[in-house]
C-alpha cells in the first residue's frame, strides 16, 4: 500500500540458492531472495512450507546444505545464533520463547546484553559501570515498556501473562536490541482482531520510527497484504512467488497453490 | 508497622532498582543483622554456636553456591561435595606450603581452586543437560574421594590420612572460641550474599536466568552459552570451595576425606529444593532447616516421653526428607522461599484481601 512513499535503502539482506533438509524432508529449495533497507517482506505459504526455517537459516539456528546469506554485505555460509544477534539481527519466535520464570522488565532487560559491558569484578560489587549501566539501560527499557503499553505488567513473571501480550512482551525483548533486522514468526497467530491491530500498528511504527527491516511470516492474508511492501510465496520449500501484494494477488501459481484454498 | 508498597512511590529507576525496593524490606533487613551480630552472641552460649550457628552459616554460603548455579542458571550438579572437598584441601595446601599466607587468602584459593575444577567439570554442560548432566558431576565427586584419599600429598602424607590444623589466625587474632568463629562465619556469608544478590539482578544473572529458561532464545539474543554456563560454573564452585575452606577449617578442625562425600553433595542440593531453586533466602532458609530437621528429631522423643532407638530417629530422618523432597518438588518447586514471599505478600495486603 505504502510502497512508494517509503524510502527502501538498498539490500541489505540476500539470500541465495538456499537449500536445507532434514534427513529426507526437503525444507527449503534453492530458495533466493533480498530485502531491502526499512522494508516490510513478509513470507507466507502454507503449514510445513519452510517459513520458519527459512528465518532459522537467516539468524544461524539452521545452516544451510547449500547457498549463502548475503548481510550488509558479509557472505557467510555458517554462523552463530549469538554472531547474529552482535550483528544486529533479532527476531520472535512462532511458539513463543520468552525466559518463563523472569519478569517483563527482566525479559527486555535481558535483550539488551549485548549493549552492556560492565566488568565482571564491578557486578559483584554493584558499583560504577555496571550500577550505571542497569539504570542508563532501564531508562530505554522503559521506553520501549511505554512504546508496547504494557506499563502495569512490567513486574509480573512472564508465565502468568495471557497469550497476547506475551507476544507483545517477546516484541519488546527483540527490540530492546535495537535491531537493524527484525524477524518475526507470526507475531500475531492465535490473537483476536484487536490485538492483530494492536500488533500491527507497533511493526509500522518501529518500521517506521526506528526505519528497522522487517521480515514477518503470517498467516492472516488481511493482515499481510496491509503491512507488507512485498511478499515471497513459499511451498514445499520452493519459491513459488515474489512481489508486491498486488503482484501476489493475481499471481497465477500463488492462487493454485495457496490464496485460492482460502478464498 | 505495616508491609506495604502504598505511598512509596519511586522517582526514579535507581531507587526502583535497588535490592530492596520497600522500605519495610530493609526495616526487615536491618533487623535481622541486628539479630544476627548483636542480639545472637549476646545470648546464644557455646553449644547453640557449635551445633546450629556456625553450621547452618557455612552451609548456607554452600547452599547459595550451588543455587546460583541449579536454581538461577538450571545446571543440575550432584558435586557439592566435591567443591567443598577440594576448597578445604587445596586452602589446606596453599597454608602448609606458603607458611606466609594469611589463611583467610588461603580461603579464598581454595574457593579458585574450586572455581577451576567446576568451570573443567562445566564443559560436559555444554553438550548435555538434566540427568545426564547430574552424573557427569557425580563422576567429579568420585574422582575428589578418590584424589584424596589416595594421594597422599594433599593430606601432606599424614599416616591416617585425616588432616587437624590449628584455629585459624589473622593478624594475631585467633578465631578459637565458638563465638569469633561465628563472627567470623556471618562476616563471610554477609559479603558473599551480596555479591551474589548483586550478580542475579544484573547482567550475568539474567543471562543465567535466560539460559535456565530458554536457551535457545538466549543464545539469539547473543548470550554465548559456554560464557552463561561456565561462569555459573565458575561462581558457584567458588561459593562452595569457600564454604568448604570453612567446614574443615573453622567448623571441624580435624577431618577425612569422608567429610566431604556424596551424602553431602545431596545434603545441599536438598538445602537448595527445600529453601527455593534461584532464591538467596531459600538457600539460608533451606541450610537452616536441612541442619536443624535431624537436631529436633533427635529431640523430639525426649520431649514427648517416648522411647525411640536412634536408628529408628534416622531413618525417621530419612523419611521425612523424602516426603519434603516429594512435596516441595511437586508442590511448591520454588519452596520456602516461596512460602516466605507468599506469607510477604498477604501480609502486604492484610487485613483487606481484596
Ligand atoms: N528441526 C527440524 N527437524 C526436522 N524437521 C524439521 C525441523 N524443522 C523443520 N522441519 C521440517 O521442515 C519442514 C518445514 O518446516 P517449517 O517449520 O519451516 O514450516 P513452516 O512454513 O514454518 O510451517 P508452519 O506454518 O506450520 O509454521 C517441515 O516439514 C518440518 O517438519
Ligand atoms: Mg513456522
Amino acid at each position: 500500500m505504502n510502497e512508494t512513499d517509503r524510502k527502501l535503502g538498498p539490500t541489505i539482506l540476500k539470500a541465495e540458492n538456499i537449500s536445507l533438509a532434514f534427513g529426507g524432508v526437503k525444507a527449503l529449495t534453492d530458495i533466493s531472495f533480498e530485502v531491502k533497507e526499512h522494508e516490510i517482506l513478509a513470507i507466507i505459504g502454507p503449514n510445513g512450507a519452510g517459513k520458519s526455517s527459512m528465518l532459522n537459516v537467516i539468524n544461524g539456528v539452521y545452516h544451510p546444505n547449500a547457498g549463502s546469506v548475503t548481510y550488509k554485505g558479509n557472505v557467510r555460509q555458517r554462523m552463530k545464533p549469538h554472531e547474529a544477534a552482535t550483528q544486529g539481527i533479532a527476531r520472535t519466535f512462532q511458539n513463543i520463547a520468552l525466559f518463563k520464570g523472569m519478569s517483563v522488565l527482566d525479559n527486555i532487560m535481558t535483550g539488551r546484553t549485548l549493549k552492556m559491558n560492565a566488568g565482571f569484578l564491578a557486578q559483584c560489587l554493584y558499583v560504577g559501570r555496571a550500577r550505571n549501566e542497569e539504570i542508563e539501560h532501564r531508562k530505554k527499557v522503559e521506553e520501549i515498556i511505554d512504546f508496547l503499553q504494557i506499563q502495569s505488567i512490567r513486574k509480573t513473571p512472564v508465565g502468568r501473562l495471557p497469550y497476547g501480550l506475551q507476544k507483545r512482551v517477546e516484541l519488546g525483548r527483540a527490540l530492546a536490541a535495537e535491531p537493524t533486522l527484525l524477524l518475526l514468526d507470526e507475531p500475531m497467530a492465535g490473537m483476536n482482531i484487536e490485538e492483530k491491530e494492536d500488533m500491527s500498528r507497533f511493526i509500522l511504527d518501529v518500521n517506521d520510527e526506528f526505519g528497522t527491516t522487517i521480515v514477518l511470516i503470517e498467516h492472516d492474508m488481511g493482515v499481510v497484504m496491509d503491512l507488507s511492501d512485498r511478499i515471497v510465496v513459499l511451498d514445499y520449500g520452493k519459491k513459488i512467488g515474489d512481489g508486491t501484494p498486488s503482484d501476489i494477488r493475481n499471481n497465477k501459481a500463488v492462487i493454485d497453490a495457496y490464496l485460492g484454498v482460502s478464498d | 508497622m505495616f508491609y506495604r508498597e502504598a505511598g512509596q512511590f519511586k522517582t526514579s529507576y535507581k531507587a526502583d532498582q535497588a535490592v530492596f525496593p520497600i522500605f519495610q524490606d530493609r526495616v526487615f533487613v536491618a533487623i535481622w543483622l541486628l539479630i544476627g551480630f548483636v542480639v545472637v552472641p549476646m545470648l546464644a552460649n557455646e553449644y547453640v554456636f557449635r551445633a546450629i550457628f556456625i553450621p547452618v552459616i557455612i552451609m548456607a554460603l554452600a547452599a547459595i553456591g550451588l543455587n546460583l548455579l541449579v536454581g538461577y542458571c538450571g545446571q543440575v550438579s550432584l558435586g557439592s561435595g566435591a567443591f567443598m572437598a577440594v576448597g578445604a584441601y587445596a586452602a589446606y595446601n596453599f597454608m602448609i606450603r606458603i607458611p606466609e599466607l594469611n589463611p583467610l587468602i588461603c580461603f579464598l584459593l581454595g574457593g579458585l581452586s574450586a572455581t577451576v575444577v567446576g568451570v573443567i567439570f562445566g564443559i560436559p554442560s555444554l553438550r548435555i543437560k538434566g540427568f545426564y548432566l547430574a552424573v557427569a558431576t557425580l563422576a567429579l565427586q568420585f574422582f575428589t574421594d578418590w584424589t584424596f584419599s589416595r594421594i597422599d600429598w594433599f593430606t601432606n602424607y599424614t599416616p591416617s590420612g585425616s588432616i587437624a590444623v590449628q584455629p585459624v589466625a589473622v593478624w594475631g587474632f585467633i578465631f578459637d572460641s565458638p563465638i569469633r568463629k561465628y563472627f567470623l562465619c556471618l562476616t563471610v556469608l554477609l559479603i558473599f550474599t551480596i555479591i551474589a544478590k548483586n550478580l542475579v539482578r544484573g547482567r550475568i544473572g539474567r543471562a543465567w536466568m535466560a539460559t535456565r529458561d530458554m536457551d535457545v532464545a538466549a543464545e539469539i539474543i547473543g548470550i554465548r552459552p559456554i560464557y552463561a554456563k561456565l561462569s555459573a560454573f565458575a561462581v558457584s564452585s567458588f561459593f562452595i570451595g569457600v564454604a568448604g575452606a570453612l567446614w574443615a577449617f573453622v567448623h571441624l578442625g580435624s577431618w577425612e576425606p569422608l567429610a566431604f562425600d556424596i551424602n553431602l553433595s545431596f545434603s545441599i542440593l536438598f538445602m537448595v529444593i527445600i529453601g527455593g531453586l534461584g532464591s538467596i533466602v531459600g538457600g539460608m532458609l533451606g541450610a537452616t532447616f536441612i541442619t536443624l530437621l535431624p537436631l529436633f528429631l533427635n529431640q523430639l522423643p525426649i520431649w514427648l516421653g517416648i522411647n525411640m532407638s536412634t536408628a529408628m530417629v534416622s531413618h525417621l530422618e530419612y523419611m521425612i526428607f523424602g516426603a519434603l523432597i516429594i512435596f516441595f518438588l511437586a508442590v511448591e518447586p520454588l519452596g520456602l522461599a516461596r512460602i516466605w514471599q507468599i506469607t510477604k505478600e498477604k501480609l502486604r495486603l492484610w487485613p483487606f484481601p481484596h
